[in-house]
């Protein structure tokens, strides 16, 4: 019996093997599994669009890699990558000192200001004074969380987290929580959408710091993956140069994207 | 679900002590200890403490769902049961149509219809956040207990009907011929023999309660499942929070398991 | 407000673009994809298991009891978090000290050895209960005719114990297309997480988690046809259940 139990063993270890050694040299692009317009969200195709979905094609075709798109949830994404699931994140996900501690990352390749929004009729400022007593909804896992919980937690304010952007800004509009603190662009687009311009206004941007929410969104990488990093930032510098990066960012915006 | 299934699938009998001294036994507890121990001096638990009073109240929140949701779910399986045996057939037919429905489709599907689906109605009907409810609304626990209840009820339901129409017919020919009304026959006789028989099956329910609950803390009820998710975000470090998580688990149904076998020992005439 | 009837926007169910139909039918695929595999894989893994806690070895028994316990114990849900990061894991550092480089496990791959796992104490459960209740005197008799322990096993145990375990197994089967859904909270694109996409790309809520609610229902309804029809097949010749 042992050694029927030792051939189960091996037939399911060679099956798993079996249906994943065959594949080449491929780059594994993590997006987050969710909606994140106008970053990334999937189509009623099946297929994934977005600013940033242009920009990963984009530096995949400048840097000659065979990029496949693979989901994987947000608060498991960064565990994705150390644990050889995914090669390379992209996913708005912002350059902070905390981060470089698990992963790497490429040079920015867009930096934009954090944002609150909140119900319409209902006056108060982006502050912790202003959000004190209120519960404000962010993202886990993200540069928002620890700002929220840092300069609003601690005034007063009860920060709900929520898997992805989307639902936090569903219970937004279902006027189960006062305001969410977001990427400035994600929530202006949430505010363009019919629900979003039903229930809720721009509030202001959050007052800046670098330490928490970072100077400017990269491409996730392992550590030690030298090769990769330096194949990305040639090509988030020669789209930069060669124009590629401002012709598709000028269909989503009218403004630079890539800050300061 | 048959009994047999929910023991395959819940641990309802904790592994008998038969002699922990064999030969093999020993190099085996030897080879586990080791194991314990590497894991416990090579991996990194210095986080715990600091996070050891908010896993104290995730606790807390999975133990108070599970003794919720259980408790109601059973009040509720109770006349969902009784309805298959014996109800006129429009409610014998909403009754057996929800269990189908709830037990043919996943839990956390039921979970997000409840939270977000409702959740989107809100806008369109202003009345409802002036309404008293709107409190409750708000927060997410009560469509958590509401899932949670909901699943129970359904598939303890199930047991119920098996239980009630088991209860052998001479007993409630017996009650009537004392000049029992219904209901008092009912109240004396089916019911408490109806539930004495379905009692074995409650220690695989719970336990299989137990391992449900951490479904809620995808809508944002912060249960220790989502305080452990929160360490793994906060810290970076992705399988200790894990491995502590199983073991409260496992220690959670343990307990399960030895308080369901005190109560089983402590009730008399058990099953039948 | 508006009446019910335009709040609900039909056409987004819609099997091409711009419906969302043909997504979630692909998700759909994806789960019972998963939903079979897992199952194929648990019970081979549940075979195995069985065989090796009746008639095991004593390590054998004892690591099987391990397995069981554990995994009957947890939570399904660390469970799959647990093996679906660790799995891929340690299957990537074994090869790399086997020195054949990393290897690239596709989330298929992924998600039917979790599913698959977790199916595998289950069904080991419920293959022993029901190999357990073949009585002890026909494979006495089998042995003293002087077969062979796989013979045994072909044609008597297996046949005897089957009456037994169908039910148990089409329990099994109905938990594992279920369970496909606790993927999504890893980002797996199986039915509830296109679900949930579709619901928030399109803010209609209700409308995408009824819609998918109906198509696990109907997998389970079909599946409770075809269970119908094999037990019919394999309690030939057995008393009706009083």
């Amino acid at each position: 019996m042992k050694t029927a139990l030792k051939t189960f063993a091996l037939a399911a270890a060679l099956g798993l093997a079996a249906v994943s050694g065959a594949a080449a040299q491929q780059v594994r692009v993590g997006f987050a599994a969710e909606p994140y317009p106008p970053f990334t969200s999937p189509d009623a195709s099946g297929n994934w669009e977005g600013w940033e979905v242009d920009f990963m094609k984009a530096i995949c075709a400048e840097a000659k890699l065979d990029c496949v798109v693979t989901p994987v949830a947000w608060d498991g994404i960064i565990p994705a990558l150390t644990s050889n699931k995914i090669d390379m994140i992209v996913g708005s996900m912002s350059i902070t000192a905390e981060r470089l501690q698990t992963i790497d990352f490429s040079d920015k390749y867009y930096n934009t200001p954090t944002a609150v929004i909140g119900p319409k009729g209902v006056d108060f400022e982006a502050t912790p004074e202003g959000l004190a007593g209120k519960t404000i909804g962010v993202q886990v896992a993200t540069v928002h969380q620890v700002y929220a919980n840092k300069y609003f937690g601690e005034a007063g304010a009860t920060v709900k987290e929520y898997q992805t952007q989307d639902e936090a800004n569903n219970d937004l509009a279902a006027g189960r929580i006062d305001a969410v603190q977001a990427d400035s662009i994600a929530l202006n687009d949430f505010l363009k959408t019919e629900q979003g311009a039903a229930c809720c206004e721009m509030k202001g941007n959050v007052k800046d710091d670098v330490d928490i929410l970072g100077a400017g969104v990269g491409v996730g990488l392992r550590k030690g993956d030298t090769e990769l990093k330096d194949k990305v930032n040639a090509a988030i510098k020669a789209i930069r140069a060669n124009g590629t990066y401002d012709e598709f960012s000028k269909k989503y915006f009218d403004f630079d994207i890539y800050g300061g | 679900m048959s009994d047999q299934t929910v023991s395959a699938l819940a641990l309802t009998e904790l592994p008998s002590k038969r002699s922990f001294f064999k030969p093999h036994r020993i190099v085996l507890i030897v080879l586990a200890a080791l194991i314990v121990f590497s894991v416990v001096w090579f991996m990194r638990w210095d986080w715990v403490p600091k996070y050891s009073g908010r896993l104290a109240y995730g606790i807390g929140v999975t133990l108070l769902m599970l003794a919720s949701t259980s408790i109601l779910g059973f009040l509720l399986a109770v006349p969902i049961g009784l309805v298959q045996v014996t109800g006129p057939w429009p409610l014998k037919m909403l009754a057996r149509g929800f269990c189908t429905i709830i037990r043919g489709t996943p839990l956390l599907l039921q979970l997000w219809l409840l939270y977000y689906g409702l959740g989107s109605l809100f806008p369109q009907f202003p009345e409802i956040r002036n309404s008293f409810l709107w409190p409750y609304l708000r927060e997410a626990w009560p469509y958590g207990v509401a899932a949670l209840t909901i699943s129970f009820a359904a598939y303890e339901g199930e047991v119920m009907r098996g239980a009630f129409a088991g209860v052998p017919k001479g007993e409630l020919e017996a009650a009537r011929a004392y000049g029992m009304s219904p209901f008092t026959a009912f109240r004396r006789i089916w019911l408490p023999r109806a539930v004495h028989r379905a009692l074995p099956t409650l220690t695989g329910e719970t336990v299989l309660q137990l391992k449900a609950t951490p479904l809620v803390a995808t809508i944002t009820v912060i249960d220790v499942y989502s305080v452990i998710s929160k360490v793994r975000q906060e810290t970076f470090i992705t399988y200790e929070p894990l491995l502590l998580l199983a073991l409260i688990y496992l220690c959670l149904t343990a307990i399960l398991v030895v308080g369901f076998r005190w109560f089983e020992n402590h009730i008399p005439t058990r099953g039948a | 407000m508006a009446d019910a009837g335009s709040l609900i926007n039909w056409s987004l169910l819609a099997l091409s673009p711009p419906g969302w139909g043909g997504v979630l039918l692909a998700g759909l695929w994806q789960s019972v994809q998963i939903a079979v595999g897992g199952y194929a894989l648990g019970l081979a893994l549940g075979t195995g298991g069985a065989m090796g806690k009746l008639y095991g070895g004593p390590v054998a028994r004892d690591l099987l009891e391990v397995y069981t316990t554990l995994v009957r114990a947890v939570p399904e849900l660390v469970l799959i978090l647990i093996l679906y990061y660790a799995g891929t894991d340690l299957l990537n550092q074994l090869s790399a000290a086997l020195g054949y480089g990393t290897v690239d496990v596709s989330g298929l791959a992924a998600g039917i050895f979790v599913i698959g796992v977790v199916q595998g104490a289950y069904s080991t459960e419920v293959l022993r209960g029901a190999i357990k209740a073949v009585p002890a005197g026909q494979i006495e008799a089998a042995r003293a005719y002087g077969m062979s322990p796989g013979q045994i096993m072909r044609r008597i145990t297996i046949p005897a114990m089957l009456p037994h375990a169908i039910p148990g197994l089409s329990n099994l089967w109905l938990i594992a297309t279920k369970d496909t859904a606790l993927l999504a909270v890893v980002g797996f694109s199986e039915l509830t997480l296109v679900t949930r996409q579709a619901a928030g790309s399109t803010k209609a809520y209700l409308l995408f988690f009824c819609a998918a609610g109906v198509l696990y229902l109907l997998l389970t309804l079909v599946s409770n046809v075809l269970i119908g029809l094999i037990e019919r097949r394999y309690r030939r010749g057995m008393a009706e259940p009083a």
